[in-house]
Order: C-alpha cells, then sequence, then structure tokens
C-alpha cells in the first residue's frame, strides 16, 4: 500500500483530475502525436518555439492519471525553456522512472521528482513517459518547426 | 452449484492459486487472457518429458511410438470432445489466431474474389478481424459486420441483407471476451448456409463455459485455443468439415504434411496432416488432453451454475459503487464482467487492484472497434473461472472501493 500512496501522490491526482494547458495551440509549431498501442493512451503535444525557447505548451489526448499527469507537469515545466533543456530533462526524466537517481538530478527535476514512484511499477512507466517521448519526436523528427504559413 | 467442499477440491488443484501476490492471497480474475493450469495437465506434460518424449511420425523406435500414441490420442480427445464426426477433422494448431489464420490463407484465398462478402460482428477480437481484412485487400473482397445494441447483442433484424448472395464467408465469435456476451449463433448458419456461405466460428471463450458441439452448431470451421480451457499455451484447434479441408490447399509447408517430394512437384498429405508442417506442439497437445479430462471430470452445468453466481454476485455488488458503469449487459452471459469508474482510467483501476493482489485486465481486450462503438478508450474487465469465489469477489469489490478513494 505504501507503493501505490508513492504512485497516486495529491499532485499526480490532482494533475489528473484537471490537467493544465489541455487544449490544441492553432499558432504551434511543433506538433506530435503520442501513441502506446499496447494500451491504446494516446496524446497529442503542441509546441510554439522562438529561437530556440519553448514559448508554449499545450496537448491533448487520452490516457491514464500516469500519462495524463506526467503530460500535464511537462507542458507546464517546459514555458521558457531552452529546447536543450528540453532534452536534458526529457533524459532525465527517463532516468527518474529506470535507475537510481542522485541528489543533483533530483534539484534538477523539482516538481517532477514526484514520479519517482512509477520506478515500483515497470509496466506503468511507458504511461509516465509517453508525453516525453512525443516532446521529444516533435523537437527532432520535425527537425525544424513546421510553419502553417509555409504553404 | 458447487458445494463448498467441491470448490475447495477444485482449488487445491490449482496450485498456482495459492500464493500471496503484494501482501494479498492472490484473486485471479483474468481468466479470458489465460485460465490456470491444474497439476494434471502440469504433471501431463511433466511425464511426458520425463518418460516419452521424442518427434511424432515415422520414428522407428518405442518412445517415437508413444508420443505418436499420445499425440493422436489427444486428437481424438479433442475430437471427441467437440463432437466432431471424423479425428481427421481436427488440426492442431498454435491457438485460436492460428486457426483462423490458417481458414482466411488457404480457404478464404481461393474461395474470395472482387465483390464478395465476409461477414464479421461489431464484437470480433482482433484474431477474427485481421487475418479477413488481410485478405479482402488481398482479393478485393469486402468486410460487412453486424451491428450490435448498446447491451451487447447482435441485432439481427437486417440479416437478409447483411447475408446475401455475395457473402462467401461469415466469421463470428461464440462468447464475446470484452462483453462475455453469448451469441445464439443458430439463425446466422442457417441463413449462410442458405445462401451458400461458410461459416467459422471463434470458440476460444465459449469452450471453458459452455457445451460445444460442433455437429448439433452445423458450423463449417470452429477454433480455439488450450490455454483458456486450464489447458498449455502454444496449442490450439482448428476443427474443418472434412470435405472443405480435404478441398483446401496447405496453409505451411514443411515435414510432416507431404506424400513426396521432389524439385518438379511435391504432393501433399490428407488432412488433418496437410495443415501440420513442422514439428508440432507435442507435449502440449498431450497436456490439452490432460485438460480436457480433467474439465470433464465436473458436471458442466454446476460449474455453468457457479460461475453464473459469480456473475450475478459481481454485477450486483459493482453497480452499488457510484460512477461504476458496467459495459456489457446482454441477457446471455458467460463470466466476463467489463466495466468503467468515472474518472479513473481502467489502467489505474487495474493497478489499484493489484496492490491488493487482484489480477484484471485493463485495456482495449483486442477489441478496438468495440471501444469505439462504446466510446471508451479502454474498459477494465474481470473473467471468473469455475475456481473463483464470492470471498475473492469480496476482495475485488473492496479494491474497488480504495480505488474510488484515491480518485475522489
Amino acid at each position: 500500500m505504501q507503493a501505490l500512496r508513492e504512485l497516486y501522490q495529491e499532485l499526480i491526482v490532482d494533475h489528473n483530475k484537471h490537467p493544465r494547458h489541455f487544449h490544441d495551440m492553432t499558432d504551434a509549431n511543433c506538433f506530435a502525436e503520442g501513441v502506446n498501442p499496447l494500451c491504446g493512451d494516446q496524446l497529442s503535444l503542441y509546441l510554439k518555439v522562438e529561437n530556440d525557447v519553448i514559448v508554449a505548451a499545450s496537448f491533448l489526448g487520452k490516457g491514464c492519471a500516469i500519462s495524463v499527469a506526467s503530460a500535464s507537469l511537462m507542458t507546464d515545466w517546459l514555458f521558457g525553456k531552452t529546447i536543450q533543456e528540453a532534452e536534458t530533462m526529457f533524459q532525465a526524466f527517463h532516468d527518474l522512472l529506470t535507475e537510481e537517481k542522485s541528489i543533483e538530478d533530483a534539484e534538477l527535476l523539482g516538481k517532477l521528482m514526484v514520479f519517482q514512484g512509477v520506478r515500483e511499477y515497470p509496466t506503468r512507466v511507458k504511461c509516465a513517459t509517453l508525453a516525453w517521448h512525443a516532446l521529444h519526436a516533435a523537437l527532432h523528427d520535425a527537425s525544424l518547426p513546421v510553419s502553417t504559413e509555409d504553404e | 452449484m458447487l458445494t463448498d467442499s467441491e470448490l475447495k477440491k477444485i482449488r487445491s488443484d490449482f496450485p498456482v492459486l495459492h500464493q500471496k501476490v503484494n501482501n494479498h492471497p492472490l484473486v485471479y480474475f483474468d481468466n479470458a487472457a489465460t485460465a490456470q493450469r491444474p497439476k494434471a495437465v502440469i504433471e501431463a506434460m511433466d511425464n511426458f518429458y520425463y518418460h516419452d518424449n521424442a518427434n511424432v511420425h515415422r520414428g522407428i523406435h518405442v518412445l517415437s511410438e508413444r508420443a505418436t500414441h499420445n499425440f493422436e490420442e489427444a486428437r481424438k480427445k479433442v475430437q471427441h470432445f467437440i463432437g466432431a464426426k471424423h479425428k481427421e477433422e481436427i488440426v492442431f494448431t498454435r491457438g485460436t489466431t492460428e486457426s483462423i489464420n490458417l481458414v482466411a490463407e488457404s480457404y478464404g484465398r481461393t474461395h474470395l474474389q472482387a465483390g464478395d462478402e465476409v461477414l464479421l460482428s461489431y464484437m470480433e477480437h482482433h484474431a477474427n478481424i485481421v487475418p479477413w481484412q488481410m485478405i479482402c485487400e488481398r482479393t478485393g473482397a469486402k468486410l460487412k459486420i453486424i451491428p450490435i445494441n448498446h447491451a451487447g447483442e447482435l441485432v439481427l433484424n437486417d440479416l437478409d441483407k447483411l447475408i446475401n448472395k455475395h457473402t462467401k464467408i461469415v466469421a463470428i465469435t461464440q462468447v464475446s471476451n470484452s462483453l462475455g456476451t453469448i451469441n445464439d449463433l443458430t439463425a446466422i448458419i442457417d441463413k449462410a448456409h442458405a445462401v451458400g456461405a461458410k461459416v467459422l466460428v471463434d470458440g476460444a471463450q465459449a469452450v471453458p463455459h459452455m457445451a460445444v458441439n460442433v455437429l448439433e452448431l452445423d458450423c463449417d470451421f470452429y477454433c480455439f485455443s488450450g490455454h483458456k480451457l486450464y489447458g498449455p499455451t502454444g496449442i490450439g484447434i482448428l476443427y474443418g468439415k472434412l470435405p472443405l479441408l480435404k478441398a483446401m490447399p496447405p496453409y505451411q509447408g514443411g515435414g510432416s504434411m507431404i506424400k513426396t517430394v521432389s524439385f518438379a512437384k511435391t504432393t501433399f498429405l490428407e488432412p488433418p496432416h496437410k495443415f501440420e508442417a513442422g514439428t508440432p506442439a507435442i507435449a502440449e497437445a498431450i497436456g490439452l488432453s490432460a485438460a480436457i479430462d480433467y474439465f470433464k471430470q465436473f458436471d458442466l452445468e454446476k460449474i455453468q451454475a457457479h460461475e453464473h453466481a459469480l456473475l450475478l454476485y459481481a454485477e450486483a455488488q459493482m453497480q452499488k459503487i457510484p460512477g461504476l458503469t458496467l459495459i456489457g449487459t446482454a441477457k446471455h452471459k458467460a463470466s466476463i464482467v467489463s466495466f468503467i469508474m468515472d474518472g479513473i482510467h481502467p489502467h489505474d483501476i487495474s493497478t489499484i487492484l493489484d496492490s491488493y493482489g487482484v489480477a484484471i485486465r485493463a485495456g482495449h481486450h483486442c477489441t478496438m472497434p468495440l471501444m469505439d462503438f462504446y466510446q471508451v478508450a479502454a474498459t477494465a474487465r474481470a473473467s471468473f473461472a469455475f475456481y473463483n469465489t464470492q470471498e475473492e469477489i469480496d476482495a475485488f469489490i473492496v479494491a474497488l472501493k480504495h480505488a474510488r478513494e484515491i480518485f475522489h
């Protein structure tokens, strides 16, 4: 039961119930979709990037509490971060869920440390990382921000 | 109904049930995904490996004779279990999925052409959708779908339109793995035969819960898996009417399925061997045979009454939980309950239940079209076997209530 309390902390339950930045974005210039075909979770991530800085982030989708809360807290964190900072956090977050963490990382992760409990539930790690993989794809696979004005 | 002592005896036959998971007694409610195996099955397979292991057919030595004998006896066991006329009508496969693929590939490829129709239902498992979709893409045939109502029952009002002169194959489940609905297939099979179409029945969820007789049912093909019938994984059955099997081309080529091979031409064995290329799952066939022996020692009506009582008790208790909705409320149901809870994703329900030692399944259950029909991404599903108890349902309900507390 202790592990369960660690997993479903108040912050996660709250962000699941009231996800932040839960809307589409008409002027987004980075976009990626994340799907987990095994469980049917899916998520659309919208970013607005200006001069290597993420000035706005939002998402839409369906998923479990862990994946929704993760997307909500991630988008919250992304505002004002550089692409490089986002990439560093992607790696730190991934390590948080799969490896023992050092104290420096705990400081870096801040609020996102709330997902530490997921490590005890290997089957749920993918739920927590879905939004972050979408972020990684949005920043990479779309190489340059796609503008709606190009056509 | 099973008496308490009968139930206790049955539970003692299943070693895996007697353990703690997350400090709670294991409550195994994922039987529709795979059932547990009784000692009789485990020991039959062990015994084969300890004493009789050899490859089947053509071996001129004692162990091979024993293995072949046991393997072919298993075939007869299955034949009698489902009431088939000939043992040659029983093809061993890896499971229901392979059985359906075999028919789609062998019968479908040679009988379907552009303009033909393959009729499925809305509640099919992906295993009874995707193989047909793949063969339709290659042949130009079209998929047609029998609709369902909100309770999860087939709607057969337009059967005359659904089954018409273009219909060549009807592939339909006898019991829905997601909803538990038991389908009465009589009208569908009669109508299909009237227009000359063949009917494949997916019996994966039916065989553990009801008496199956393929002659009475008069289906052309019947498919099921060993592991949902308390037998091993890796073994399944395709029943096909003998004239159909004889006329069908092989599914896979290789050893054990040929009469003669030359570089110019190969000739094939008769069914069932024509469809059993390569070394089969011998121990698994023997395990399935033991599972049938084990299952048949019980009075099926007693088992059904017990499972039905569990279903009614679970549904009644679940409906008392605010915000819980049952998905699938057909009049005739096997002991499978799908449900959703307001504000709690099925995966979260499953994780919380697991912390109470309760194993259920959460997801789309390989029925994504059905999830679309109910406009949900996933459901939670509890499925009961005859070794489950009312006390286990009580533990399940306590865990469900805790899930609601966490999220409200």
